[in-house]
């Protein structure tokens, strides 16, 4: 069956970002569906982050077009601003606030009223077994709960689309396969997930996934059919054989 | 705005859980204040004076007399002999020592001449020099006193009256430099650092993915620390007057408009270092070295400016602290009005402005 436009939460076409000469993002063409967890893979200075900043309505692209959420990158960000989630591999939480405040603090950022952040905090506390802590402060927390919790915040507001960006970095395998759980849920609760990341046990977790390459997207498929394209076992070796032609860094 | 007022809360939660920043905040101002104003004192008071009396005639006696009555000086046990003078002076026990020869009252009635002799402790020239002063004042109002009907053919007696200070209360001139100090550290270290700690933390980025406006991030984070600088202003106020004995001659709202003015302008200041950098350290250091050592030295209120080099002058006049010391000085110690102050006024709004806009701009090329 043919995807329609509103079937995609991300389009891109031809998206370039340069730096003087360099070349940071490439003509990268593809698109995200609905509901999907995307993995965006590529070594260290391949360009994702730039990609990313784009689609988060950080950074003007050089030229190509892009949607999220269906609006144009270029002419709406403020729309898209409002209608997705972040959470990036620094900390996003605050830590001397308690998790109550860090909740109560982003859901007014994104203007939510008062009745909605009480109700969701509430909820979200005693899903995440956060009961005892809410009045605590964050910085007192274990890791894997704090990441837990960030990414809690970041679909606060219930985005269309929640950008990870390398969430899981220094956490024990055990509380990320946790909080690869939490992304399941939203997926499965229609919020699209687009999610950068450096370990491939966790790229195997992903819909689809894209490669990129000196600021080129190589490669993007299901895990399974990469594996088979590049006649392997393992996601590892698919991203080596990628990465090796990389010509900078 | 109901963003930008749960933003603004979150920022009270940082103040008022840190207790490094409640300290700078608080803690500085009071200790700053006692610090200028009892222990930097340039007044001279409690002079350690000692007589050593070789006359003890009716006429020497008069005038220990008359300089006990004098506030200044504190009486010291009477020396017996040279040696012990010296001795005196080396322990430190005095600043001053006055000497009256043998039969000092029986030839002032003869000869109609005497002579005294104050010995001060040139180490310190400052004091050694106000002693001089005050003894010879002394001294010559008792030789008035005792010659009422004479009259000298021609005398020129000169009444010195100093304007705005007579009580030459010493911490009048360092309040006015105190509270532009301390809007410097509040304003805009504290301001600086505290955009800055939000980009270490990785939480700016976050701010700026979400709906909030970038321009937002910048008001909310100065609200605070405006409303806390004039929390801080009052304190200091209150402490001048009521435990210095600080007289506000000028209006107080023109006072606080100024003052207004001046916090508006450390806070771009500090919305401006928050851009150059983005690291806590380098933020603290830009602050501290670049606004607070400058204010400290180059406003006047602890060097004399006209004394320095030309150079150093010229630097003062673009140091938005130097107009705001003037200004407050003039309002707060000599009562003047805004007529009178326009121009240095001028001067800092326009600053204020410039560096607001420039801040402003530069924030917004980061974002793209």
């Amino acid at each position: 069956m043919e995807k329609t436009i509103y079937d995609k939460a991300i389009t891109c076409k031809n998206l370039s970002k340069r730096f003087g000469d360099f070349k940071a993002v490439d003509q990268i063409t593809f698109d995200v569906y609905r509901g999907e967890i995307f993995g965006f893979l590529g070594a260290n200075g391949a360009g994702k982050t730039t990609a990313m900043r784009i689609l988060c309505g950080l950074s003007h692209p050089t030229s190509g077009e892009a949607t999220v959420a269906g609006f144009d990158v270029y002419k709406q960000r403020e729309k898209i601003k409002a209608n997705i989630g972040y959470m990036s591999q620094k900390f996003s939480l605050y830590e001397n606030l308690t998790v109550l405040e860090n909740i109560e603090f982003y859901g007014g950022v994104y203007g939510l009223s008062r009745s909605e952040i009480k109700t969701r905090s509430e909820k979200l506390i005693t899903t995440l077994g956060l009961t005892n802590e809410a009045k605590k402060l964050v910085g007192g927390l274990p890791l894997g709960w704090k990441q837990k919790l960030a990414f809690s915040v970041a679909i606060f507001h219930r985005p269309k689309i929640v950008f990870l960006d390398e969430p899981t970095g220094g956490v024990d395998p055990v509380t990320r396969r946790q909080f690869w759980d939490l992304i399941y849920e939203a997926a499965a609760d229609g919020i699209t997930v687009f999610v950068t990341t450096h370990y491939m046990d966790e790229a195997e977790y992903c819909n689809r996934i894209s490669v990129m390459v000196d600021g080129r997207v190589e490669a993007l498929d299901s895990p399974t059919n990469l594996k088979k394209e590049f006649n392997t076992h393992s996601m590892d070796e698919v991203f080596y054989q990628l990465a090796r032609k990389a010509k900078r860094s | 705005m109901k963003q930008l007022l749960a933003f603004i809360r979150k920022e009270f939660y940082h103040v008022f859980r840190d207790k490094r920043t409640l300290l700078i905040l608080f803690g500085l101002p009071v200790a700053q204040i006692i610090l200028f104003g009892f222990a930097l004192s340039s007044e001279v008071k409690n002079i350690g004076i000692a007589v050593f009396d070789n006359a003890h005639d009716a006429t020497s006696e008069q005038i220990v007399d008359r300089i006990k009555t004098s506030s200044y000086f504190l009486f010291k046990d009477p020396v017996l002999n040279f040696a012990e003078i010296e001795e005196r002076f080396k322990e430190g026990s005095i600043k001053c020592a006055l000497l009256f020869p043998a039969n000092f009252g029986n030839e002032l009635g003869h000869s109609g001449k005497a002579q005294v002799q104050i010995i001060t402790d040139g180490s310190d020239p400052n004091t050694a020099t106000i002693v001089v002063n005050y003894l010879t004042a002394i001294l010559a109002n008792y030789q008035q006193e005792l010659n009422p009907g004479a009259s000298l053919p021609y005398l020129i007696i000169p009444q010195i009256r100093q304007l705005y200070n007579e009580e030459q209360n010493g911490s009048l001139n360092f309040i006015p430099g105190v509270i532009a100090l301390i809007f410097m550290i509040v304003c805009t270290a504290l301001t600086s650092v505290s955009i800055v700690r939000e980009k270490e933390l990785g939480t700016m980025e976050i701010l700026l993915v979400s709906p909030f406006k970038p321009i937002m991030v910048l008001v909310a984070k100065a609200v605070p620390y405006l409303v806390l600088s004039i929390v801080n202003f009052i304190i200091i106020l209150l402490l001048s007057v009521f435990l210095l004995d600080v007289q506000i001659k000028g209006s107080l709202t023109l006072i606080f408009a100024e003052s207004i003015l001046f916090i508006i302008t450390c806070l771009s200041l500090g919305l401006l270092i928050s851009n150059q950098t983005n690291s806590q350290q380098t933020a603290m250091l830009m602050s501290m070295m670049g606004m607070m050592l400058p204010t400290m030295i180059l406003t006047g209120f602890m060097f004399p400016l006209e004394n320095m080099p030309w150079i150093f002058q010229a630097i003062s006049h673009i140091l938005p602290s130097r107009y705001y010391y003037i200004i407050i000085k003039a309002v707060m110690l000599k009562g003047l009005g805004i007529s009178y102050v326009w121009k240095e006024t001028l001067i800092l709004l326009c600053m204020a402005l410039f560096l607001l806009a420039v801040a402003l701009k530069n924030f917004k090329i980061r974002l793209s």
